[in-house]
């Protein structure tokens, strides 16, 4: 913290003040050093985070009943001496102090293991899936923090009115919902159709398989539109939540009442001043969903059979395929971790009194 | 030049609170007009009030006229081109008047660049001049509010009202959250500020001392109502409502070695502006009062000469009106 640094010489500088105080190097100066001070103590606490993650993911799914190696062998008969074989493979024969230790080695150096199923690199899985997974959620992602802000903010300034008391009863009640049953009634609806409706985008999947060019661009976008439409339903009233009350939090504030008296519009005073500094949790929250999208969204990908990663992990759990599963699990939560460590890093450069 | 009339001004909030109880006041273009009262007597209400910045809901009576303009019929348009070009407030508590999140040389040149079609160049220039003028580096343009000190924060306030030359500014308490040094540094640079560019100014505070040295005229509020106007020093030193006498004694005066003895102070606590007792809202806690001040609602009396209190034992010889509660 450099506050008391910042405000010493402005302290000094009280009073009629010699035209040629200098003090402005000084602060700005510091206020960098802070900053990066205010940084690495940040990515310090997520390389902390980090290597929790790690150890977490090891021993969770340890804990997950059944044999590996017995599910890989199908129930088909194999001999105590072939078992034992496939164990020394995976290197399950070791003690699990050692599994560990290695386990730890390799994923420094980026390597999660071999799939149990796939008998294929798990990092080489997870880069096939992510870009599906990317184009579901990330579409997502930017329509429903659009929309919850949008709506969050006018919300907010009619606080009361009909127009809020709706669009906050519908967002409650679309969040609350689980995302799995939603799904299945669009698909209900929209792909098999009901009554008049009739069946107007497909059942699941991510492409028809065929079209070339532009048709294809046509036909993923088909394919995307109930996953998103059920994800930005259940997702946005969060957004929106989050905005309402920090903004409803503003609003009794002294400097809006300056900002009317200066003459602005009342939209300016939303705008300019209510806004950015009603920002900061809904930033939180952004960067949060930003680092979950990569985690995609096991029950959506499941429902509408997305070729993602969600989908993967749950073919990976049944298993149990534990690298895979132990891969996907250090990914997911990297990227929640390395978003946040990003918001607050972000911070200060949207607040000036953060991290000074 | 009248400046500022406001006449039979009423503000009553939503839920009935009756902040504002009949006020009249008129203060002179160049002219510095002191509004003293405890909390909740309705004096910042009134200043919220003249650029019709109370929140939605809130009933306002009366006529405000600012340069012979009544600001309560105006329409938005031109209540917006008013405010701040017409007249200033100086807010009480620069710490959270002023955004922050805002570079303070933005929070002075938003108007600059509002009400005078001013280019960027122009008002950047602007910003730093006025800085200077009110005593702070015109470096400090580029300062968040939270790496200023109190006072720094006040001059900042001060500047930015000074922004677009109104003819009126209106000061709410801009020195309670000081030290005594910072605070009178703040008066004599208003002070100064005022005298050199001829504008009106409003200062609303609860210290009598302090209005008495720096205002021509001074009025004293209680629940809603002006009990006492008149000259400055007079109202001070020989104050005719018992209100304003026990205000003034609440300040020892330095030098009277009488008055550091003097019993002072006032017991009891301001009335709830939802429910104003009846007749004379003081009675209650009135020392002298007589039969008759708890159903009898006296109104502004002449005193003096360019005196009025609103006290039954102002002799009623010039009486202005009588009002008495139904």
């Amino acid at each position: 913290m450099t506050a008391d640094a910042v405000s010493a010489p402005a302290g000094q500088a009280d009073g009629p003040a010699p035209a040629a105080a200098p003090p402005v190097r000084g602060p700005r100066a510091r206020t960098w050093a802070g900053y990066l001070r205010y940084g690495a103590g940040k990515v310090g606490g997520a390389a902390v985070s980090l290597f929790a993650v790690l150890v977490t993911s090891f021993f969770l799914f340890r804990l997950i009943p059944g044999d590996p190696v017995k599910t890989m062998t199908g129930g088909r008969p194999v001999s105590a001496e072939q078992l034992a074989a496939l164990r020394r493979e995976f290197g399950l024969d070791l003690p699990l102090w050692q599994q560990f230790t290695d386990y730890c080695g390799k994923a420094l150096t980026g390597d999660l293991g071999t799939s149990y199923q796939f008998r294929a690199p798990v990092t080489e899985k997870i880069a096939d899936a992510l870009p599906n997974t990317l184009l579901l959620t990330g579409t997502a992602f930017v329509l429903y923090t659009a929309l919850g802000i949008v709506i969050g903010t006018r919300s907010a300034w009619r606080q009361g009115r009909l127009g809020d008391r709706l669009n906050t009863g519908l967002a409650l009640t679309l969040y609350s919902l689980p995302s799995f049953w939603l799904g299945l009634l669009l698909i209900i609806v929209f792909s098999v159709g009901m009554g008049p409706v009739p069946g107007l985008f497909p059942t699941g999947g991510m492409e028809s398989g065929g079209e070339q060019g532009f048709a294809h661009v046509l036909d993923v976008a088909h394919h995307l539109v109930l996953p998103v439409l059920t994800l930005v339903a259940v997702e946005y009233g969060q957004t929106l939540l989050v905005t309402r009350s920090a903004l409803l939090d503003e609003t009794g504030s002294d400097y809006l009442t300056t900002a009317r008296a200066k003459g602005l519009r009342d939209d300016a005073v939303r705008r300019r001043h209510a806004v950015p500094n009603a920002l900061l949790p809904t930033v939180t929250l952004i960067f949060v969903n930003l680092g979950r999208t990569v985690a995609g969204v096991i029950l959506v990908e499941t429902v509408f059979s997305w070729p993602g990663l969600g989908g993967l992990f749950y073919q990976a759990l049944s298993v149990p395929d534990l690298p895979l599963v132990q891969g996907l699990f250090l990914f997911f939560a990297s990227a929640v971790i390395v978003m946040n460590t990003v918001a607050d890093l972000v911070y200060p450069l949207l607040d000036p009194r953060v991290g000074r | 030049m009248t400046l500022l009339d406001v006449r039979n001004l009423t503000v009553t909030y939503p839920g009935g609170a009756a902040a504002v109880r009949g006020v009249d006041l008129r203060l002179d273009a160049g002219q510095k007009l002191g509004i003293a009262g405890e909390s909740g007597c309705g004096k910042s209400t009134l200043a919220l009030a003249l650029l019709r910045l109370l929140p939605a809901g809130t009933k306002v009576t009366g006529e405000i006229l600012l340069d012979g303009e009544d600001v309560l019929t105006m329409r938005w348009g031109r209540v917006r081109a008013v405010r701040w070009a017409g007249a200033s407030i100086v807010f009480q508590g620069a710490m959270h008047s002023l955004n922050p999140v805002h570079r303070v040389g933005d929070q002075i040149a938003e108007p600059i660049l509002l009400h005078r079609k001013e280019t960027p160049a122009g008002a950047r220039r602007r910003t730093g001049e006025l800085l200077e003028h009110v005593g702070l580096p015109a470096a400090r343009v580029s300062a968040y509010p939270h790496e200023l000190s109190g006072g720094q924060r006040q001059r900042v306030m001060i500047a930015m009202a000074l922004a677009c030359d109104p003819a009126l500014i209106i000061a709410d308490e801009p020195t309670t959250a000081l030290d005594v040094m910072i605070q009178a540094q703040i008066l004599r640079l208003i002070e100064q500020l005022v005298d050199e560019q001829d504008v009106g100014l409003m200062m609303i505070s609860h210290d009598l001392s302090v209005l008495a040295d720096l205002c021509d005229r001074l009025a004293v509020m209680y629940a809603g109502r002006v009990v006492e106007e008149g000259p400055a020093r007079a109202v001070h030193e020989d104050a005719r409502h018992p209100y304003a006498a026990a205000l003034s004694a609440a300040f020892p005066r330095i030098g009277d070695p009488a008055s550091r003895f003097a019993p002072r102070g006032l017991a009891g606590d301001p009335p709830d502006p939802a429910a104003v007792p009846s007749g004379c809202a003081f009675h209650p806690r009135c020392p002298v009062a007589v039969e008759g001040c708890d159903t009898v609602d006296i109104g502004l009396r002449e005193a003096a000469p360019g005196r009025l209190a609103a006290c039954v034992h102002v002799p009623a010889g010039n009486s202005a009106d009588a009002r008495s509660t139904p």
